[in-house]
Formats: C-alpha cells, sequence, structure tokens
C-alpha cells in the first residue's frame, strides 16, 4: 500500500532579499514516509525546522527542492508542483493542519468556526453541528462559550477550539504543530485520546509534541529532525531529543 | 467545480501614452475563488481592474470570460449593449468611493431596485420586498429604505453598494478598495460581511487593495504588482508567510503586527 505522505528529499532554505540576499538553510535531504494509522512525530530542538517541514507540507511554504506526495483517493499529489487551487482542494478534502495558534475570524461563532471544519463533502448541516458540540464537550469548553466569537477567550481556550476545529474535520493526513502547548494536564489527555481514535480510524498523522508525555503516548515512531540539517556534522550535538 | 475558468487575462497590457499602466498580466479566475491583487498606488492594480472590467480597453493582450451558456468569448468582441448588460447583470463593481458605485439621488431601496429593473423586473412589489431583503442582508434597517445613501455613515454606504451589486446575482464581483477610508471597527464588520456573502454565494472576486490584512482575510489567491508588474502570485498564505520576492518581503515586513 502507498504510504498517505512521502517526503523525497526535500529542502527548505529561505532567501533573505532584505538582507543582501542572504541564504538561510533550513533542512535538507528530508525523506520520510507516514503510513495510515500511524502517528510520526518530528524530534529535534526547536529552531531546527520542525514546523517549516509541516508548512511545506500543507503548502504554506515553498519547499526549495524534493517531493511531497500526498494521497488523494487513488492518486498521489506533489504537493511542491500543485496550483494553488489544487492544494486547496487538499486542504478541503485531505490534510488537515493544527497549529498553536487560532487565526481569528471576527464576528462568527465558536460553535460555527467548529462546525465549518466539520461540514463534509456530504455530511448536513446539521451533523456537522453535533459533531461541532461534541467536539467542545470533550474538550471541556464551558457551553456558555460556544455562541460567543473566540477572539476574547483566553489563550488555552482558543487553542481547544483550533483543536476542535482541526480534529472534527474527516482528513486522512492530520499536521499537528504542538497541539498541546498551553493545555491542562485532563485536556492534554483528551487530546491523546483524540489522537488515538484517529489512528484507529487510520488516519496518517505527523506531528510535533514538545510535551514528552504526549509525544510518549501518541507516537508511532520519532525522526530527529536535526539529521536533516543542511551542513552535516553542524547539530550532531543536538541529537538528544530523539 | 468547474475545471473551465470564469475569466482569463492574457497578457493585458496598457499604457497611457508613453506611460506605462501595467503590463504582461495573465491570469485565470475560476467560480467561487477570490483573487487579491495587491501594490502600492501606482503599481496598476486600478488600472487591471478597470481592464478586466471593460472601462478601460487594453493596448494588447486579451480577457475571455466564459457566459452562463457556456460560451467563452473575447471581451473585446462584445457590442457595447452586450457589454452594459453583462455589467448589469453577470458582474458587479465595488467601488472605493461609494459616491461613484452609488445614485446618491436616489433612496437606498432605489439603488437596489434599479439593478433589477435594469434586468426586466416590473412588479413594484417584488422589487421593492427584493430591496428591503438586500438592505436586511448587509445589515441596513428596513426603515431605512426610503432614506438617501446621503445620510448614511461610510461603512453604510458601503454595504449599499454591495447590496446594489449582489441583488441581480452576478457571478464576478470586482472589488477597489472597498474598506480603506473607513473606521477600523467598520472595517471588521464590512470585511465579515463580504467574506460572508462571498461563500455563500460562491461568488468569484477580485479585490484590489493595499492592505495585506483584507488579503488575508478574504482572498484564496494573491497577485503582487508593482509598476505595473506582477512581481509574485501564488495562494495568498504562501505568498505572504513564504514570500519569495524582494518587493513582496518589503510589503510583507512592512506591516505592523496587530
Amino acid at each position: 500500500m502507498t504510504p498517505v505522505l512521502e517526503l523525497q528529499d526535500v529542502s527548505k532554505n529561505f532567501t533573505l532579499h532584505l538582507r543582501d540576499q542572504a541564504e538561510i538553510g533550513v533542512v535538507r535531504d528530508v525523506s520520510f514516509k507516514v503510513d495510515a494509522g500511524e502517528c510520526v512525530v518530528l524530534g529535534g530542538p526547536s529552531g531546527i525546522g520542525k514546523s517549516s517541514i509541516l508548512k511545506m507540507t500543507t503548502g504554506n511554504y515553498h519547499a526549495s527542492g524534493g517531493r511531497i506526495l500526498v494521497r488523494d483517493g487513488d492518486v498521489e499529489v506533489d504537493v511542491t508542483q500543485a496550483s494553488p487551487r489544487e492544494i486547496l482542494s487538499l486542504r478541503a478534502r485531505v490534510i488537515g493542519y493544527v497549529s498553536q495558534f487560532l487565526r481569528v475570524i471576527p464576528r462568527v461563532s465558536t460553535l460555527d468556526v467548529v462546525a465549518e471544519a466539520a461540514r463534509g463533502e456530504n455530511g448536513g448541516e446539521e451533523q456537522a453541528r453535533e459533531k461541532a458540540r461534541e467536539m467542545l464537550s470533550l474538550l471541556r469548553l464551558p457551553e456558555k462559550l460556544w455562541n460567543l466569537p473566540p477572539a476574547t477567550f483566553s489563550g488555552g481556550e482558543q487553542q481547544r477550539v483550533n483543536i476542535a476545529r482541526g480534529l472534527a474535520a474527516s482528513r486522512s493526513l492530520l499536521l499537528l504543530d504542538e497541539p498541546t502547548a498551553s493545555l491542562d494536564a485532563l485536556n492534554r489527555q483528551t487530546v491523546v485520546e483524540l489522537i488515538e481514535q484517529k489512528k484507529r480510524e487510520g488516519v496518517a498523522i505527523l506531528g510535533i509534541f514538545h510535551d514528552e508525555d504526549v509525544r510518549d503516548a501518541v507516537a508511532s515512531r520519532v525522526i530527529d529532525v536535526s539529521r536533516f540539517a543542511p551542513q552535516p556534522g553542524a547539530s550532531q550535538k543536538e541529537l538528544t531529543h530523539a | 467545480m468547474s475545471d473551465q475558468s470564469l475569466l482569463s487575462a492574457r497578457h493585458l497590457r496598457k499604457m497611457y501614452g508613453a506611460r506605462l499602466g501595467c503590463t504582461d498580466v495573465s491570469f485565470d479566475l475560476h467560480e467561487g475563488e477570490v483573487l487579491a491583487v495587491v501594490g502600492e498606488s501606482g503599481s496598476g492594480k486600478s488600472t487591471l481592474l478597470s481592464l478586466l472590467s471593460t472601462e478601460l480597453e487594453p493596448t494588447a493582450g486579451s480577457v475571455h470570460y466564459r457566459f452562463r451558456t457556456g460560451e467563452t468569448r473575447d471581451l473585446a468582441s462584445l457590442s457595447e449593449a452586450e457589454r452594459r448588460f453583462l455589467l448589469r447583470t453577470d458582474w458587479g463593481f465595488v467601488r472605493q468611493d461609494a459616491r461613484e458605485g452609488l445614485r446618491m439621488g436616489v433612496s437606498a431601496g432605489g439603488n437596489v431596485g434599479e439593478r433589477l429593473m435594469a434586468v426586466g423586473e416590473r412588479h413594484y412589489g417584488q422589487i421593492r420586498g427584493k430591496a428591503i431583503d438586500w438592505l436586511t442582508r448587509v445589515e441596513i434597517e428596513e426603515a431605512r429604505v426610503d432614506d438617501m445613501p446621503g445620510s448614511f455613515s461610510g461603512g453604510m454606504r458601503q454595504r449599499l453598494q454591495i447590496a446594489r451589486n449582489l441583488v441581480t446575482h452576478p457571478r464576478i464581483v470586482f472589488m477597489d478598495e472597498p474598506t480603506s477610508g473607513l473606521d477600523v471597527s467598520v472595517q471588521a464588520r464590512l470585511l465579515d460581511l463580504i467574506r460572508g456573502l462571498v461563500s455563500d454565494l460562491g461568488l468569484a472576486v477580485i479585490i484590489v487593495t493595499h492592505d495585506l490584512a483584507v488579503a488575508r482575510l478574504l482572498s484564496h489567491r494573491t497577485m503582487v504588482m508593482r509598476g505595473g508588474r506582477v512581481v509574485e502570485t501564488g495562494l495568498t498564505d504562501q505568498v505572504l508567510d513564504d514570500p519569495q520576492d524582494a518587493y513582496t518581503q518589503l510589503l510583507v515586513s512592512s506591516v505592523l503586527p496587530a
């Protein structure tokens, strides 16, 4: 069976035109696969390019080289070559991305924010709202907040809305960028259970978790991103997190 | 989702005498897609909007439009009557200055109803009913239907302009800096309203703005213009979060974080 996600020799450099064309190498020769039902965790110290790998996979960053193959039903799409329309279509159906931060849309209620993500290709409005209510209760967001826009919520509350939204949607590939960063122990445990459930459903997950308990609980395997450092040997000393 | 584009521009160029308006602009727009054109004053973005909406004739290049019948035609080949009909039915144009997009001597309801009459609606009660419905959708109270736009605030006028344009269910709406000149809170409300309507109605939109936050909130794709040329184009979040071109990097880094 083909993997859900495969990166082949992916590299990322930033060219800073405003800094005399400085070239900042982030990662190079990134190659790995993620199969259905497994949770692959990107490990290594911060600033080493873990988030960049997730962002390239969802098409938010350009890849400077290599291929990022995402399985969409019977076809494989190379995200690095896909048109904006193809990437938007992948995000709407195939790839879910949960970051640490909720990009708040003014005036849209919390329930609608989550329900919008849950609305599948054929699911009805009421099913989507039911799913949204379920996710928000699971993550212990007080019901009195559901009809308010999340703009004024605390960081932890916003993050729970963000996770509820990210996990309410049915996607075959989930990219998680520290989804548990500012959660209390109880909600962290809930997120762990939700991730386990996604794995059982056959979702392929690629994630970054700084919290060791969460990482140990969900990781099928850990890939040390420092081995993709642009200058070989430069970050060998930092191989501690793997 | 149709794979055929609704509007496609190829190598558009406009010269004002010896001065360059814009050059070599090509793109495709599909149904339901929102394209933001960003750049500073003089970048050619408003010229481009005028070329696309047939208000200006290009010096070179072409714009093709797919009609509701499925037929695709070069806009330059339309007769004046066909062009005007298109502007009244399939297209909308929301202008920066509401006074240019509205008839200031006609009531709010009349401004909306006029577009309906232009497409052949004759029943007064129905026209008034639809006008009130659209005023409500853009959050203007029914009680204001007989008031003149001159008595409206800037934000209300823009909302009225939007109602006037959307009442005929257009397929493409051109927007020229629709939120500039408004207070920040008024801007947020208007943007949110536009965002909701665009997604509910599946509208294709080309929005010209100098405000990157507007592009991020509303658009799927962004085209960055400078000196009449397109310097970068792509998925909006990619252009804004990982800009490749030197000028785009400057634009993105010049914005104060909110």
